[in-house]
């Protein structure tokens, strides 16, 4: 590096710079916050919801699966699994008969653990996906498959 | 008395080295019976289920390299600060109390169902668990702060009463904002797209942003330690990298927010930032190759320098290239959440902070054990081997999780609805790749294995013997 190239302004490049950027990102945060109501659809969620995101939580679901792209790619995308399986008309009866029907103890397989969760329990985190599925994300994924 | 350091408080230094190193064993481990579930489903089922076998997994990675940046500054920062540690007392307390805390939440893990560890650790009345590399027990996170605190305190204090150094300074910024940032862990809203947003504050600002401060900076102190250059040129050029990788990391940010809710204007900041990321890197690896090529002298750790030019080159091929090879908001949309993230995870991990790690440990151990400045060369030439092995193995198993990827996208992600594989469809057709990264896996542990040994072997160096005939 040339010698017109001071320490003292890689100094001020590092400590200015980085400041300037945290600055800018919490600026931008403040607006995303702002504008995430529209797209998170807030207003539908419920205390079933709730509950079923710590459900989802509790069981450790992201050690298997990805919920919007993030997670282990061990199991299915889930962010959309209400649409894949069913919707509004019968991802509910799908997704309780799933749930029970583990671990599907079919040699070689990768298994999903059986979780004993009630069927309200169930039925909660039914809710906690299909108001994930709503999210705007951008119209992630390409397609049902996820 | 260890006349092979400068400070006697450095040798705190040493347990942290030695526990990181069984916890590395430990995820690399957990990491090949992961990949074997990849291919055999139902391998040890329900013995150790997938999520539980990966929690470990990631979670030993985390605390080694959280125990590997602790010994660095115990290590460095006396030497740096030209005084003895605070407290080397508060040191090894603090050291206890963390690795019993790790081992305890290691084996909750693996010894009882994940919901009955939250249900024992009250996890319901301040709700943090069961979120990727968050998964620890709000107990365990609150253990994380008090010792981080700790640690902060200790290390502090001894920059306080001695020199402020460029490395130092540029450390602690890089610790401070490690706490700092642990701390939005225990923020878990119930809206899931304000949890992800506020959860990658932790997970990318640590990856991408804090840690690579500790990083270039024990990076520049070994490099200042084995080629003798002039401190001036080494600080002018780690002023620059990390400020490179704060300016472009912490807008970058944004190629996390594409899909998980945020306005789309991520998609175009993220873009951009995120493809100058690699820069940092690599500068990082022009610098090393530099300094080392401009070096005043030799020295005899030939396996320090060998890992100190290995960090900056895979951090930079990790990070950097496979990190910018699906980075784009156009193409990330079909790679997101599939094998290429794995791909790029593990050269990035191992490339930036295993590799630095292991640097510093390779480095500071001879003098931590009162071998000398290094090892014999028998256990530097396992050292090596182990370096090659480990390394290489990285490296092929990214390539194979990279093919994997890019198969699963072909199959899965790019048809329309109706021809598109579905998920599980798709994972037997890559299934070659999974065998092929699982055999690549053995050899990466034999790597370790080999890199164990030179510990063992050739305790006495010859340089040693001289050292201590020059000081009797």
């Amino acid at each position: 590096m040339s010698d017109r190239f001071t320490k003292g302004m890689a100094r001020n490049i590092y400590y200015g710079g980085s400041a300037f950027f945290v600055l800018l990102f919490l600026a931008l945060t403040f607006h995303t916050t702002r504008e995430l109501p529209q797209r998170d659809h807030r207003e539908n969620l419920t205390e079933a919801v709730a509950n079923g995101k710590l459900i989802w939580e509790e069981n450790n679901c992201i050690g298997c699966h990805t919920l919007l792209g993030e997670g282990a790619y061990y199991a299915p995308e889930l962010g959309n699994v209400f649409y894949r399986r069913g919707g509004e008309d019968s991802f509910k009866a799908f997704f309780q008969g799933w749930m029970k029907a583990q671990p599907l103890n079919v040699p070689g397989r990768r298994q999903m653990p059986q979780f004993n969760l009630s069927d309200q329990e169930i039925d909660d985190l039914a809710e906690f996906l299909k108001w994930t599925s709503k999210i705007e994300v951008n119209d992630w994924p390409p397609n049902q498959e996820g | 008395m260890l006349h092979t350091l400068k400070f006697q408080s450095q040798v705190v230094a040493k347990p942290y080295f030695i526990f990181a190193l069984i916890l590395f064993a430990g995820q690399v481990l957990f990491g090949s019976i992961l990949g074997l579930q990849y291919v055999i489903g139902d391998f040890l089922f329900p013995a150790i289920p997938f999520n539980v076998a990966r929690m470990v997994h990631t979670n030993l990675l985390i605390v080694w390299l959280l125990f590997g940046f602790m010994g660095a500054a115990y290590y460095l920062v006396p030497e740096e600060s030209d005084v003895e540690l605070h407290s080397p007392k508060l040191a090894m307390w603090l050291f206890w109390i963390f690795a019993v805390a790790g081992v305890l939440t290691i084996l909750g893990y693996l010894m009882v169902p994940y919901a009955s560890l939250a249900k024992l650790t009250g996890n319901s009345l301040l709700p943090t668990m069961g979120r990727e590399f968050l998964e620890q027990p709000t107990v365990t996170k609150i253990g994380i702060v008090i010792v981080a605190l700790g640690f902060l305190y200790n290390i502090g204090m001894t920059i306080l009463k001695g020199r402020k150094t460029v490395i130092n300074m540029i450390l602690m910024t890089g610790l401070i904002g490690l706490a700092v940032m642990f701390l939005f862990s225990f923020y878990n809203p119930e809206n899931l797209a304000l949890d992800k947003y506020f959860w990658w504050w932790v997970v990318h600002l640590w990856v991408e942003g804090v840690w690579e401060l500790i990083m270039g900076a024990i990076l520049a102190y070994v490099l200042i330690k084995i080629t003798g250059i002039d401190r001036e040129v080494v600080e002018k050029w780690l002023y620059v990298i990390v400020g490179m990788a704060l300016i472009t990391g912490i807008i970058g940010t944004g190629h996390h927010y594409y899909w998980i809710g945020p306005p789309p204007y991520w998609k175009w900041l993220g873009s951009v930032f995120s493809a100058l990321e690699p820069l940092p890197f690599f500068a990082m690896t022009l610098f090393a190759f530099n300094i080392v090529n401009k070096r005043r002298r030799e020295h005899p750790n030939k396996a320090a320098t060998l890992w100190a030019l290995g960090t900056a080159l895979v951090a930079f091929l990790g990070a950097g290239v496979w990190g910018f090879l699906h980075t784009l908001a156009p193409v990330n949309y079909y790679t997101h959440g599939t094998q290429i993230t794995a791909a790029h995870g593990h050269l990035a991990f191992y490339g930036a902070y295993v590799m630095i790690v292991l640097t510093i440990i390779s480095y500071s151990m001879p003098k931590l054990r009162g071998i000398g400045e290094s090892n014999s060369n028998r256990a530097q030439v396992y050292e090596m081997w182990g370096f090659w092995l480990m390394t290489l193995a990285m490296i092929f198993i990214t390539l194979f999780l990279t093919a994997a990827g890019i198969l699963q996208v072909w199959l899965q992600r790019l048809p329309e609805d109706g021809q598109a594989l579905s998920f599980m469809q798709t994972q037997d057709q890559i299934a070659i790749f999974y065998w092929l990264r699982s055999i690549t896996g053995g050899v990466f542990l034999i790597g370790v294995g080999t890199y164990f040994v030179s510990f063992f072997v050739g305790e006495k160096s010859e340089v040693t013997e001289v050292a201590v005939a020059a000081n009797s």
